[in-house]
Formats: C-alpha cells, structure tokens, sequence
C-alpha cells in the first residue's frame, strides 16, 4: 500500500463523492413532482461540486504518490478490493466532472420537459460512475463503474434523444461494449499473470513483451473507442446529435476524456514496451483524427453535429500530446482533457439554447440571431474563440504545449498536425459568421429572447474557467507536473523530453 | 430435534394436504392462493430457522447439510415470490384454482426433498414428484386466444421427461449394478477405483442427464420453448427458474462424486456448455415471442453455468451455485413485468412490450434491469457471476471455453439491448396504463435491489455458497 496516501481529511471524500449523487438518486425515487425534482438534483449536485472543492486545497503537488486514499476488501474470494485514490492525473478529471454536473442540471431546466425525474436519476447515476472511474484503483471497481455508466447514458439518449435516437443509443451501445469486452479480458490476463486486481501493483511489473503487446491492443481498442480515435469514431456523430443537450454535454466533455484518461492511467505504466512500440501508428492516426475532423466539421450543416466532428479533431491532438511521450506533451494533453470539456461542453450548451428557441440546428435557420440575441452571440464567440485555440483561451495553453512536445518528439507528425488548428478556426469562424451576421434564409428571429438569469449562469462559469486557465494555467498545471513525471519514468522516458521515439524503438 | 431437521419438508407436506382438502370443496381461487401464500411465507422461515441443521434421516438416505438447507432457503422464497407477483393468475381458469396451488406446492416440496437426496432411489421420488406436478401444471392454461398450445407443450414435456428419467434411471441401475449399492456415500469410493471404467462414466453420465434436462442443457433442452410458450405464464416463471436451482444443486452432488479424475466427464461438461451456449443465444436471437426468447437464453445461462462445474473445484462450484440463484433473481424480475403486461393471460410477443416505460415506469426498470443483468452489464448480478465463472474457468485452465463464453455474451446482448429498446421506445398506439399492485410494486422493487445488491456485494453470498459447498465435498 505504499503507493496510497490515506485520507487524513477526517472523513473519506472519495466515497463521499461516489455516493453522494447515488444516495441522491435514490431519495430523488421518493420526491414526487418535476419542479421538486430539478432542485433536489441541483441542491445534490452543488453540494458535490461543494464536497470536492476540499480536494483542490488539500492536494499535495508534491508527490506522485495517490493521495485521500481508502481502501477496504469487497470480494475476497478474488482478492477484489475497493480502493480509490486521487493522483495530479484524475484530480483535475473530477473536479471537472463535479462542477460540470450543476450545470448541466441548469441547462437541462427547460429542455427536459417529459419524465423529469428519471432523467435527473439518470444525470445522477452518470455522475456516480464518471466520478468512481477517476477515483478507482482497482480494476474490477473501475470495470464497474465503467460500463454502469453506459446504462444511463443509453437511456438518456434513448428516451430523450432525437429521431433517430434508438438508432444512435444502439449503435452507442454496442461500439462501446465491444470494446469494453476486450477491457475485461485483458484485464483478467493481468489478473492471471499477477494474481491481483490492484492497479498500481499492476504498473511497472516485468511482463513479457507478446503478453504487452496483446494487453496493449485490448485496451487500445477499448479507449480508442471511447476517445474516439479515427476510424473508431462512427458512433460520436450520431450519439451527439440525438442525444439532449445535458447528454451531449457530459458525452463530450467527461466520456470521451475517459478514454484518454485510460491510455494514460492504464497503457503507458502498465505495458510501457508496447506502448513504445505502437507510438509510430497511434501519432499518424491521431493527426488523421485531427486532420478528418476538421474537414468533416467544415462540411456540416448541423451544428451539434459540426461540434461532434470538431471533438474527433480535438481529441486527436489530446491522444497526440499524450503519445509523444513527455512533460510538456502528457500535460499539454491533460490540460486539454479539461479545456475540451469545458469549452466543448459550453458549445452544446449553446446549441441547446438555439435549439429550444427556434426548434432547430440548422446553420441557415440559426443565420443572423446574433441582431436579437447579443448576449447569447457574445458567449459563443468567446467558447469558439476557445475552441480554436485562440491566445488567452484555456485551448490556446494546451494546443501549444501538445505542440511544443510534439516538436521535441517527431518534427514531421507534429507539422502535419498544424493545419488541424487552422481547420478548427476555419469551421468555427464559419460558424460564428453565419450565426452572428448571416443572413436568415426564411425564419424572422425578431421574436427571439435573449438569454435568461438561468442561461447565463449556466454559461458564465464555462467561460470564467476559459480565461482563468487561459491567462493562469499554473495552477492547473501545477497539479500535473509530479504525477506525469512519474508517469514517464515508469515508461521509461528521460523527462526532458528531448529524446526521439525512434531510438526507443524496439528493434 | 429430528422434526427439526425434516421441518421445512413437513410444512410443505401439511400444506399440500391442506390444499388437497381445500381443493375437493367449493373454495375460489382467492382464498386457495391466501392458503399458499401464507404457507409459502411460513416455510420461508422455517428454512432459515432451519439454516444450520445437520443430520442424516431415513436410514442415511435423506442428508441435511448446509448447502440442502441453503438451497430449500432459495428455493421456498422462488416458490413465495411467484405466488406473490401472480396475483391475478391470469392464465389459469378460476375451477381449477385450488387444484394448481395444491401442485405447485407440491412440486417445491419435490424440489425441496431432491437437494437433500444422497441416495439414487429418494433423488429418482423426489424428482418425479416435483416433474410430475408440473407436467400437471401446464396444461391447466385456460387459452382464450384460442392458441391451443398448452396440450401439445404438456404432451411434449412429459414425453421428454420421461426419456429424460428413463435414461437417468438407466444410469442409476448402472451405478448398482458396478458397485452394488445406490447411496451416494458409498458410490463415492467404488467409483473412484473403477473410474477407468467406460460403464461407471457412461452411468454417471446417464444420472447427470436428468439434470440437465430440468436445467436445460443442450441437447436435453428441447422441451424448453414449447413448455414456455404453451405453459401460462406464472407457471412458465416458476418452471423457468425454481427447479434450476435445485438441478445446479444436484449437479454440484454428483460432479462432485467424479472429482478428482473426472476428465472424461470435464470434457462432456465443456462441450455441453459450448453447444448449449452457442444454440441458446443463436437461436434466442430470431425468437419474436418474449418467453421463447427467454426460454433460449435460458439454455444459454446454464451453459455458462456449466462453466463453474468444469473446474472441479470448491470456489467454481460455489460461483455456479451464486449464478444460479442470480439467475433465478433475475428470471424472475423479467417473468413478473410479463405477468403483469399481460392483460388476460396471452402470451407476449417482443413487440407487445412498446411504450412500456409510458404504461408503468416501474416495470419498465425492472424489466431493463432485469435484462441488463442477463446481459452481464456491471453493476448487476449478472455479471459479477459471469465474471467470477469465467475468472475460474481461465484459472482452471479452459481459456477456449472462456473466449467462447465471452463471444456469447457479446452475442447475447443484441437480444437482451432490444427488448430495452422496444420497452423504451414510443408504442404505435396508446395502450392503457398497466396497473400493478401495492404488493407486486414492492416485489419488483425488492427485486431489483437484489439483483443490484448481488452485483455490487458478492463477498457475503459466495463465501455462504461457499461454505455450502464445503459441507458436500
């Protein structure tokens, strides 16, 4: 148990947090009425944000160690335990999850309408499982809470999603299990070949190279999926499209962060040989992902659907940062792990808003409400200003350093990725001009409202933590610096960063 | 103490006599079904008062042993739950009432007896006496859809029933004809000198054959979904999972009696749990009536429960025994919204079920949670059983049969996903909303906490199965 730093806090914030939102949920089963509902879930999920505030100041930067530890046996018979612990990579990944809950209560107020309350229980259950996926170090805890999370989710777009949502909530599901069924194998290979479930026992340990090699590949394929990564992607688009707004949002800016948040918790320490040895690939199909996605979204119509596809791109870069194998790199993309979820989650917000007014999503139907609705258009500029990485945005931070590391690494993959950013200010400022300037093709949007108390409550926290980080990363990178610099030495990196992966390669 | 000991039985005894009266007069169904009830509730609580006995009766033919008295716990609550969700009792005509609670009760009283056999003759009475009550129970269906299925499914039923016996009482007269006696404590020993024997395997294979046609293992499941369909659907849940219980139970006993150089017989276990596994999930995936469905991915479940048995060992009988009282749990969960559903009896097709989550949210969940947890998706019963059956299996060696049973289960899911997605999806037409019953809301309830329960706390179970276990080997 070296590798965990109990808790200290005088009383165990972790399984606090866990349970929190579950017991929410539960007592929610009991409260009778929609209104009523909204406010037990919003009062649940403030004081959850509220809860896990403590954990930002007590953090210790200084260690790589996993701190508020807690640990108790579940399963014996296994030896299955219910450990959790918080390092400088998951902290910020709940953090943000927990403040990012409230609002999408506040941004699901109006849009909800049938069957509140089950769809506030699903937002609870979905905050119970993201929030123990970051937490848990053990790994059938972490299988768990991994796949309980796809039942919520599928009924969020299933029940309150589009059209075409049993459609987009199938093919969901089924992507996603699949990989998740090749998680679970290796992870009972691992299993075998240590006779433990507890992942930082897992980490470093000598495996032979073919068993790296095929525990690499389950897990790659499970997180590529879950990222997604170029060609695993498919399911995104549709998913985002039907799903509701406060679905979309969480699937943006938590889900797909747990996929990368597996290839940096789980592929680099655990099978560090293999990792090195697929790096070549991984970086091509991340620049492909960036590449792809900026030409699709410059392509689309829709605009969930333009910010679906521009997500593809962003993740590109973030798997991209963190396969290049250094400081700047790894924080670069961890960053942007909570940059995309924030400013991505901001933008479907604001889809959402036009949605509810004007009961579409189409750019030309969109055209020119930014004459009526001046404080909504000042919002999106700013968050799409954010999405392409403009300077003094959070983007603009993690952009760079993925690039800064991606130089130091392999000159060539990182040039190619350049032209991904210039995509992303091509779709965004397509985007921007059609709804702030455009002509409308039919529709009069005089009667149009502008943005209400609620909307810009929902908004204006979105959009402080995009100057924040923007103009101030240090405390946000602060957090990092220890963890990842282990992270690297258990890959076996000098983290300097200066060291080309070619040399590294296995021969 | 010896009443203690044969307790449970005798409750469930004088409660058939009681119903038999009762059945001869002019009783309605009402007050038979308040009789069973309230019985099935007592003998609930004689079997957990009953928990910790020990002792043999009946010239050491009778063995109670923990595991028997666990298994009687499990199944005397399977009994009381079915008689609790099948309120109205649909699909059963009002006259014949009395007479299908005095066999049902009957039938657990067979299932009851059976788990604490150790000699061939008692498991061969008991067996029968618990089929022969449901091949009563099935054709008592009062079919006003005019379907007339429920004579050709009893007919069926018994016909491979019988076969099913004969062959295992076949088996048995092997068995005394090798070793000269036919309790299983004596077996024990005669067998393993003579387990190069083809006649001692092909015997214990005969026996074990019983079994596998109640738990419907390929290829003895064939009466599986014409019973299921013909049969009305309370008797379906009761015959779908109370009496695979006790053959899992029974199962357990006698592999038990093959270890330790039971290769032949690991190798028939595997491939009987590959065939049934593939059969159940291919063919349960074209089925478009909701208990056929069910009734071949019943097949399918006790392949995977097979995989607990093939590694011989204490903990993998002990995941079997967890399983299978999981599925029973879940089994149930998913035949009370079809009770419900259903509004005169009929049977359902898959279609049938659209818009449910508008017509009773409450059964919606429990019949998602329930097929969730068939599906093995985390944090359900469901997987945690199939994670720990194939953990074990891996562990003993049998990674084929590991990567088969995990192909399965991703099969499995597409047909489990659409029932979700049909309950969840808008009906075509507005049906009426289904009005369900204060007591059959707090079964569903209680039911899918238990399924949720089993998942997230497995530890406490398994080490109980566990210990049941122990007490057989």
């Amino acid at each position: 148990m070296d590798f965990l730093i109990m808790n200290a806090m005088g009383f165990p914030i972790l399984s606090a947090l866990i349970f929190l939102p579950l017991a929410g949920a539960l007592i929610l089963l009991c409260i009778p009425g929609d209104t009523a509902a909204k406010n037990w879930t919003m009062l649940v999920t403030v004081v959850t944000a509220l809860v896990s505030l403590p954990l930002y100041w007590n953090f210790d930067v200084t260690t790589a160690q996993y701190q508020f530890g807690e640990h108790a046996s579940w399963i014996s018979a296994l030896d299955i335990n219910y450990t959790l612990g918080l390092d400088g990579i998951s902290l910020l990944l709940v953090l943000m999850t927990t403040l990012l809950m409230p609002l999408c209560v506040l941004g699901s107020w109006k849009y909800i309408d049938k069957r509140v309350k089950e769809f506030m229980i699903c937002l609870l259950l979905m905050e119970t499982s993201m929030l123990g996926v970051f937490m848990a170090l053990d790994f059938i805890l972490f299988y768990l809470l991994w796949e309980a999370m796809l039942i919520p989710m599928y009924l969020l777009i299933a029940v309150w999603g589009g059209p075409r949502k049993v459609y987009a909530s199938t093919k969901f599901f089924l992507y996603t299990l699949a990989g998740s069924v090749l998680l679970l194998v290796a992870i009972i290979g691992l299993y075998l070949d240590q006779g433990t479930f507890s992942i930082p026992t897992l980490m470093g340990q000598d495996y032979s190279t073919t068993f790296q090699v095929v525990v690499f590949l389950a897990f790659f394929l499970a997180f590529a999926i879950k990222v997604p990564m170029f060609p695993f992607h498919t399911w995104l688009p549709a998913a985002h499209v039907e799903a509701p707004t406060a679905g979309s949002v969480i699937l943006a800016s938590v889900l797909l962060k747990m996929g990368t948040y597996g290839f940096l918790r789980f592929c680099l320490p655990i099978t560090p040989e293999a990792t090195i040895m697929f790096i070549p690939y991984i970086l091509w199909l991340s620049v492909i992902g960036i590449l792809y996605g900026g030409f699709t979204a410059l392509a689309q119509q829709d605009m969930k659907k333009l910010i679906a596809y521009s997500s593809v791109g962003h993740m590109g870069f973030v798997t991209l940062g963190i396969f290049v194998l250094n400081q700047q790199g790894i924080e670069g993309a961890l960053l942007q792990m909570i940059n995309h979820g924030i400013t991505t989650g901001a933008l479907f917000f604001c889809v959402g808003m036009i949605y509810e007014r004007t009961h579409s999503r189409e750019l030309d139907k969109a055209a020119g409400v930014g004459k009526y609705m001046p404080i909504y258009v000042t919002f999106l500029a700013f968050f799409s200003l954010s999405s392409l990485a403009f300077p003094g945005t959070n983007s603009f931070v993690g952009e760079f350093l993925i690039l800064v590391g991606g130089f130091a690494n392999n000159k060539i993959v990182a040039a190619c990725a350049i032209p991904g950013a210039v995509l992303a200010a091509a779709y965004m400022f397509r985007m921007l001009q059609r709804v702030v300037w455009g002509r409308p093709v039919n529709p009069d949007h005089s009667a149009l409202s502008d943005l209400n108390i609620r909307e810009m409550v929902t908004l204006a926290p979105l959009l402080f933590f995009v100057f924040w980080i923007g103009l101030s990363p240090e405390p946000f990178l602060g957090v990092m610096h220890a963890s990842v610099s282990h992270l690297i030495e258990q890959v076996g990196f000098s983290p300097d960063g200066a060291v080309s992966v070619a040399k590294l390669m296995i021969p | 103490m010896k009443l203690m000991l044969f307790a449970p039985e005798l409750v469930l005894l004088l409660g058939s006599l009681i119903l038999f009266l009762v059945s001869t007069g002019k009783v309605g169904g009402k007050k038979a079904r308040s009789l069973t009830l309230g019985l099935a509730l007592v003998n609930v609580l004689v079997c957990f008062a009953c928990l910790r006995q020990e002792g043999f009766l009946f010239f050491e033919a009778y063995r109670i042993d923990f595991f028997s008295q666990l298994i009687k716990l499990v199944i005397s609550m399977g009994f009381s739950v079915v008689l609790l969700f099948s309120t109205e009792l649909k699909g059963i005509d009002d006259e014949v009432r009395p007479e299908y609670y005095l066999f049902l009760t009957l039938s657990t009283l067979g299932l009851v007896m059976l788990v604490s056999c150790v000699e061939l003759l008692t498991m061969f009475i008991a067996l029968e006496l618990s089929s022969y009550s449901l091949y009563l129970l099935v054709p008592m269906r009062d079919d006003r859809t005019g379907l007339r299925m429920q004579m050709e499914s009893a007919i069926k039923y018994i016909l491979f029933g019988v076969v099913a016996t004969g062959i295992m009482l076949f088996g048995m007269s092997y068995l005394f004809g090798l070793t000269g006696t036919t309790y299983l404590v004596e077996l024990l020993p005669r067998l393993h000198q003579m387990m190069g024997n083809p006649a001692a395997l092909i015997a214990i294979v005969m026996v074990l054959g019983g079994f596998f046609f109640k738990l419907a293992v390929f290829p003895f499941h064939s009466w599986v979904p014409d019973v299921y369909q013909g049969a009305s659907n309370e008797t379906t849940a009761f015959i779908a999972s109370v009496p695979k219980v006790a053959a899992v139970a029974m199962l357990i006993r006698l592999t038990a009696l093959a270890t330790p150089e039971g290769h032949a017989i690991v190798t028939l276990l595997i491939v009987l749990s590959v065939c049934s596994m593939f059969y159940g999930n291919l063919v349960a995936l074209v089925q478009t009536d909701i208990k056929r469905m069910l009734g071949f991915s019943g097949i399918a479940h006790a392949g995977y429960v097979l995989l607990g048995l093939v590694t011989m060992q204490e903990v993998g009988y002990a995941t079997s025994l967890y399983y299978i009282v999981g599925y029973l749990v879940m089994n149930l969960a998913g035949f009370l919204v079809i009770c419900k559903v259903s509004e005169h009896g009929e049977n359902l097709a898959v279609d049938d079920l659209s818009g449910l989550h508008k017509r009773s949210p409450l059964l919606a969940l429990t019949l998602a949670v329930s097929m969730f947890a068939m599906a093995g998706i985390p944090p359900f019963v469901g997987f945690m059983g199939k994670f720990m059956l194939l953990t074990g299996a891996y562990k003993a060696g049998h990674l084929p049969l590991v990567i088969l049973a995990a192909i399965n289960t991703a099969i499995s899911i597409y047909y489990y996903l659409s029932v979700v997605r049909v309950t969840y999806s808008a009906s075509p037409e507005d049906r009426p909303a289904v009005v369900v019953g204060g007591v059959t809301k707090a079964v569903s309830v209680a039911l899918v906490m238990i399924i949720i329960a089993m998942g997230l706390l497995p530890d406490q179970l398994l080490l109980l199965a566990t210990d049941a276990v122990r007490a057989i080997l």
